[in-house]
């Protein structure tokens, strides 16, 4: 029979090899799904992973990757300050909606104003917004001792219902004949996040997402600040032991994730999305989350981790259009993807031996 | 031995862990009646050993013999039903449950409770163990839990009764009431398996003793003939190594405390209730009193854990209360926690990392809020070449040191941070004889360079060995500290709060 065996320290061999294994295994789990669902498994597979980048239409997929990787990569950098140290934002997609509303409404404002402080003061706005909005979680933490995951996650759809609100009334277009909506920024263009190489798909949330993983690497790894935020994580008792201030830290992590949600919103929104629509959000706040553990909390997984799961994204797509797989069966993919991760994680902390089970 | 008379014999019994062969070909036995001692470091495989005959490990090879037949437990129910009873180190009880509840929760077939109160009684009157089963397990001191565990034992009328490090919880009264109780049971017949590496106990109680190091039966023999330095040679296999205390002149006061009180921040803690203590350069300030009387409490309220008025702390005649653990550092108040894993250390940090938990503001480890890494690594080096810690390096976690060398690096960490105070709670917990001899011997030499200690503990030997003056912590309260030099056994154990044990003793019964 097998048996788990504890190892004395977690293997840094598999901390490293789990991620692959668990997208190959995906790959190999995918394939069977969609073998049931009457497609060619390999065809799909070859579709979602391996087309978007080295296919006939590459050149195009290619750039959707780092536009559809960037907001995903931004958060989940946020997020993984927070979850090292067990402090759980769950309500990114909320922080980066009121990232988006304000710093839109801060450009909005300026309508038709040609100045190049426009763009900067909305970035400056985006970022209060997703902050203010994550301070409320964090304050009420702090105050009450509220649970963060339950608040920040109902302040999603309160923040869902101001979006609806906002496009249908305070920052709808006056020129938009009453659909709702705000002006497209692509008409702004003091105001909008166009490319700075079209090609590649990079505008400035992708130089943003890059320059969030260099700070969250040096932070984690040199800072006194980092170290704090990975001993509370390991062990709170120890951290306060160190020297910690446990209030300090909530607020400076929530606070961290929610302005880089907010500055996620802000891009997507002046960007990619062009305006502020009820569904701009396209849920990168919820998928960050799944992002973040790829990547094992640590910025370059992430990085690595954003990547691949923009991949799936578009791949997904691709795959619904050419194949006509359903919707359903790519997010499915998706799901597996972290089954995996977590089920292979066994394999850092513990060995498999075959033998005899040991009467408990 | 092997005789008829034998009721458990062991032959040959073999265990090995991963990476460490906790019994190797251990071999002893015991008659009806006679008090057996396993004797042995941490780590000597006394633990596995006794859990192989409760049933809760299966050896890999050797037999177990129960009467002339084969002794094969599969589990610790078998066990029961063969007549092993065990009480373990760890309590097993549920505080919001009264005794009789408890007791019936860890028995086979419980009878009705009524029932089953009349017969606590009866046990507990036959046996000298005063406990009412009416009484909530919460309210109930550690020594009195020991009862009900014991009673519990009792009610299943063992053959074999095994007791794991039993006295570690107890006033001096309590451990005196408690051997009167295993002398009666072995008169009556029952035999007992006595785990302790507390000498002075074991040669009082116990008639035979087989001592064990490393896996291995090194000596069999009767303790009452033995001295406790034989005792301990064996146990060590080297000579024992004991600290010398070099008396030096006492300086100026460096920590004041005075009538600090604190709230507990946990519910099931012990609230400190207006301490008052004072500490010299150069002394060591011995604080006993048993488990869960506030030491855990003092301590934080010395490390800056715990916050309390700021004139309630003084250092230097500084007012410090108010101040949190790296301000306290800075000024030279240091502090090593009781709970190695997950307080002093965190467990999944390498040994680097945790060297820089506490060091970087004496040690100046960083700067400009960026730590410098070689700087931490040659710390931690530092503390392990210093302090003899046994591991491959600075990079392994801290978990996967055992124990001992884990408090070695933890107290080698602040001593070397050159502390003016030093507060440490249990800093030879479950640590071999000789690290413990070499962490008092460090805790010595800083007062003799005219550091002040204050040392709380449960190990009362320990505190006699290296304190100036004692005093006992009894429900968050301190008493006023005595010199050490002339204390007996009773006058401590009175401090302890023991006389109030001993009350309830005499009236219940």
């Amino acid at each position: 029979m097998l048996t788990l065996e504890r190892r004395p320290s977690p293997s840094r061999m598999w901390t490293m090899l789990t991620p692959p294994l668990a997208v190959v295994l995906t790959m190999v789990a995918g394939a069977v799904l969609f073998a049931f669902l009457g497609k060619n498994p390999v065809e799909a597979i070859r579709t979602i992973f391996w087309d978007p980048v080295f296919g006939e239409f590459a050149f195009y997929y290619r750039g959707q990757l780092l536009v559809k990787a960037a907001p995903l990569i931004l958060i989940a950098i946020g997020l993984s300050l927070g979850f090292r140290a067990g402090i759980w934002n769950i309500g990114a997609e909320g922080q980066y909606i009121v990232g988006a509303i304000c710093g839109a409404a801060v450009g909005l404002a300026f309508y038709p104003t040609e100045n190049s402080l426009v763009f900067p003061l909305m970035i400056l706005a985006g970022a209060i917004g997703g902050w203010a909005w994550a301070m409320i979680p964090a304050a009420l933490k702090v105050l009450f001792g509220t649970n963060e995951i339950l608040v920040s996650l109902m302040l999603v759809y309160v923040a869902e219902a101001m979006l609806a609100s906002a496009s249908s009334g305070l920052l709808r277009n006056p020129d938009g004949m009453g659909f709702p909506g705000s002006r497209n920024f692509k008409d702004f263009p003091a105001a909008h996040n166009d490319y700075l190489i079209e090609s590649a798909g990079i505008h400035w949330g992708v130089v943003a997402a890059l320059i969030a993983v260099i700070f969250a690497y040096i932070l984690l790894s040199r800072h006194l600040l980092g170290f704090q935020i990975r001993v509370t994580g390991q062990s709170p008792r120890a951290a306060r032991f160190a020297g910690v201030n446990p209030s300090r830290l909530i607020l400076f992590c929530l606070g961290t994730s929610g302005a880089l949600a907010g500055l996620a919103g802000l891009f997507e929104v002046t960007g990619p999305a062009g305006q502020i629509s009820i569904d701009f959000n396209s849920g990168y706040g919820f998928t960050a989350i799944i992002v973040a553990f790829l990547g094992r909390l640590h910025p370059i997984g992430i990085l690595l981790a954003g990547l691949l799961m923009a991949l799936t994204y578009i791949g997904g797509e691709a795959a619904q259009s050419t194949l006509g797989l359903p919707a359903s069966a790519v997010q499915v993919l998706q799901g597996m993807l972290l089954f995996f991760l977590l089920a292979v994680d066994v394999l850092t902390n513990f060995r498999i031996r075959l033998g005899k089970t040991e009467a408990a | 031995m092997g005789n008829e008379a034998t009721l458990l014999a062991v032959e040959g019994v073999t265990k090995a862990y991963p990476g460490v062969v906790a019994n190797d070909k251990v071999s002893f036995s015991v008659a009806p009646g006679e008090v057996h001692a396993l004797l042995g470091e941490n780590g000597a495989g006394k633990s596995t050993l006794v859990k192989m005959i409760y049933g809760l490990v299966r050896p890999d090879s050797g037999r177990m013999v129960w009467k002339g037949a084969p002794y094969e437990p599969a589990t610790p129910h078998a066990a029961r039903s063969t007549g092993v009873a065990m009480v373990f180190q760890h309590f097993s009880l549920f505080e919001a449950l009264n005794v009789a509840e408890n007791v019936a929760l860890g028995m086979e077939n419980p009878p009705p409770m009524r029932q089953l109160s009349v017969r606590i009684r009866e046990v507990s009157e036959t046996y000298g163990l005063p406990l009412d089963p009416d009484r909530l397990v919460g309210e109930l001191s550690a020594g009195e839990r020991q009862r009900v565990e014991i009673i519990r034992c009792l009610l299943q009328d063992p053959k074999l009764l095994i007791m794991d490090e039993p006295t570690s919880v107890l006033t001096p009264q309590e451990v005196d009431i408690l051997f009167e109780t295993l002398r009666k049971l072995s008169a009556e017949g029952t035999a007992i398996l006595y785990i302790s590496h507390k000498l002075e106990e074991i040669r009082s109680l116990c008639n035979s003793a087989t001592i064990l190091r490393l896996g291995k039966v090194v000596g069999t023999t009767n303790p009452r003939e033995s001295s406790a330095r034989e005792l301990a040679e064996m146990m060590v296999g080297q000579t024992l190594h004991t600290p010398n205390r070099e008396s030096a002149d006492l300086g100026e006061i460096v920590v004041e405390l005075t009538n600090l009180s604190i709230k507990s921040a946990n519910p099931f803690g012990t609230s400190l209730k207006g301490v008052t203590l004072s500490v010299r350069q150069g002394e060591v300030l011995g604080i006993g009193g048993v488990a869960g009387n506030g030491q855990d409490e003092l301590l934080a309220a010395l490390s800056g854990e715990a916050l309390s008025t700021p004139s309630a702390i003084k250092f230097k005649g500084k007012s410090i209360g108010n101040l949190g653990p790296n301000a306290r550092r800075g000024l030279g108040l240091l502090a090593a926690p009781e709970e190695r894993l997950g307080h002093a250390a965190a467990p999944d940090m390498s040994l680097t990392e945790n060297a820089a938990l506490t060091g970087t503001i004496r040690r100046n480890l960083a700067s400009k809020g960026f730590l410098r890494w070689g700087a931490v690594e040659d710390f931690a080096k530092e503390i392990i070449a210093n302090f003899d810690v046994r591991t491959p390096g600075p990079d392994n976690a801290a978990r996967s040191l055992s124990g001992g060398n884990l408090q070695k690096f933890v107290i080698g960490r602040e001593v070397l941070q050159d502390p003016d105070v030093l507060v440490v709670n249990q800093p030879t917990w479950g640590v071999d004889a000789s690290a413990a001899a070499s962490i008092r011997q460090a805790l010595l030499d800083m007062a003799a360079k005219g550091a002040a200690v204050i040392c709380i503990s449960q190990d009362l030997d320990e505190l006699m060995e290296i304190s100036d003056r004692f005093a006992a912590l009894n429900e968050g309260r301190l008493t006023p500290p005595r010199p050490a030099k002339g204390l007996t056994v009773d006058e401590i154990g009175l401090m302890m709060g023991g006389a109030h044990d001993m009350e309830v003793a005499h009236v219940d019964a």
